[in-house]
């Protein structure tokens, strides 16, 4: 049957539904499922897809040890040459299981295994020196692309052929440095650079730097009954019938809403935007994502100084990290104007 | 957003779920929170149940914003 495979997919691709179950418990199936079917039919007879696993992107990141653990038994019981995991394009959850599982593969069977997602994948970051993380679109538009990438370089895997280098192959790059021949010794090399360079031709450098964006902790609020507290999230609050059409993902904008009056949230006046998680909990009770009625009675009780009379909301689902920055750059702008201390920002 | 904001030099408490994301992301005061469709509540507690879980939370998101921090910090 050639080289063995075991697939790893959440519950949407693996049929069993949407956000709705998202909490799905992991599973083995055997056989291909959902995007394994392109998987195998790139593989023909050389490889074969002997069982997929599938598991709810929420149950996976809110049970992330317990998960990997269940999931990587179910992978040794098969004892694969391969694992396969996703792709997940640019949906978040997905990608950080499908980069924990392969890292917990890697290093506990020590199994080759390779991935794919969108450059901008929070996985990505997390998880691309673990595994080979094909680079993809931030859709499934770009499914077939994918998989085909996903497949050769299973296959090499898995037949224990020299990989090549990223751009080659189409992973992202892994900080593996080798060591290679050139035609031309180092000196030489640099010249030429100087020279490109100088002629203004773009040049390709042999040694590209790490990024390193970390901001230093701001310093702490001296004391929060006189601060001025202010909400921000990502999880798409917004009032009843999104004013503003902040898109369920992708988000282009930012809304501004002001909380003046309200002391709790309700089914009546709020409800979430956000289409990457299932609505239902901050439909009924939106302070489960933002905590206005918790902060108004501290505001009132004396606890905080106060709390700024708007909060700000945007959806936090495939959006770009390029949106995301602009959109804090300008809440912050207004926060400075507003005289407030401190911020609390929620995430789902 | 949460790097974005703090770069202009307010203290940002990071409530969220997903911690390794956070960490990712760069967020330097971090509050692990319930879960993803919730993070701050829990819809199998009683509403009193869930108000307290939920100021419980809030009050620990305060007491981040007021503690000195020289790196990242999960509360």
């Amino acid at each position: 049957m050639g080289i063995k495979i075991v697939h790893y997919i959440n519950q949407f691709y693996g049929g069993i539904g949407g956000e709705d179950k998202a909490d799905y418990a992991p599973e083995k199936i055997s056989g291909v499922k959902g995007p394994g079917m392109g998987l195998q039919a790139a593989f023909g007879d050389k490889a074969t897809i002997s069982s997929t696993i599938i598991c709810g992107d929420s149950y996976f990141n809110e049970n992330i040890d317990v998960a990997t653990g269940v999931i990587l038994e179910m992978i040794k019981e098969e004892n694969p040459d391969v694992f396969i995991a996703g792709p997940a394009f640019n949906a978040g959850r997905y990608g950080v299981a499908c980069g924990a599982v392969c890292k917990a593969v890697s290093e506990s069977l020590n199994i080759p295994v390779v991935t794919g997602m969108y450059i901008e994948n929070p996985g990505a970051d997390m998880y691309k020196k673990n595994a080979y993380m094909i680079e993809t679109t931030n859709s499934a538009a770009g499914m077939k692309d994918a998989l085909a990438k996903v497949a050769a370089l299973a296959l090499k895997l898995g037949s224990g052929e020299a990989i090549g280098t990223p751009e080659l192959e189409g992973y992202m790059a892994r900080g593996v440095r080798r060591n290679i021949f050139c035609e031309d010794r180092g000196a030489k090399r640099a010249v030429d650079m100087l020279v490109q360079k100088l002629k203004g031709e773009k040049i390709t450098t042999e040694y590209p730097m790490p990024t390193f964006d970390r901001v230093d902790p701001a310093e702490p609020v001296k004391d929060v009954r006189k601060a001025k507290i202010a909400i921000v999230s990502s999880g798409g609050p917004v009032p009843k019938g999104n004013p503003d059409h902040i898109e369920s993902s992708s988000a282009s904008k930012f809304g501004k809403y002001s909380i003046a009056g309200i002391d709790d949230l309700t089914p009546e006046n709020g409800e979430t935007a956000h289409g990457g998680y299932d609505p239902v909990y901050a439909n009924q009770d939106l302070d489960r994502v933002i905590p206005v009625d918790i902060l108004k009675e501290m505001e009132k009780s004396g606890e905080i100084g106060s709390l700024h009379d708007f909060y700000y909301s945007t959806v936090g689902n495939g959006t770009s990290v390029n949106n995301s920055k602009k959109f804090a750059a300008e809440i912050a702008k207004d926060l400075l104007a507003a005289n407030v201390d401190a911020v609390i920002l929620t995430s789902t | 957003m949460v790097k974005e904001i703090e770069r202009a030099g307010f203290p940002v408490v990071h409530m969220c779920t997903v911690v390794p994301i956070s960490l990712t992301v760069g967020a330097n005061r971090i509050i692990p929170t319930v879960a993803i469709p919730y993070p701050l509540g829990n819809p199998a507690l009683t509403a009193v149940d869930e108000k307290e879980l939920r100021r419980k939370l809030v009050k620990k998101a305060l007491k981040a914003l007021e503690t000195p921090v020289t790196e990242q910090t999960v509360f």
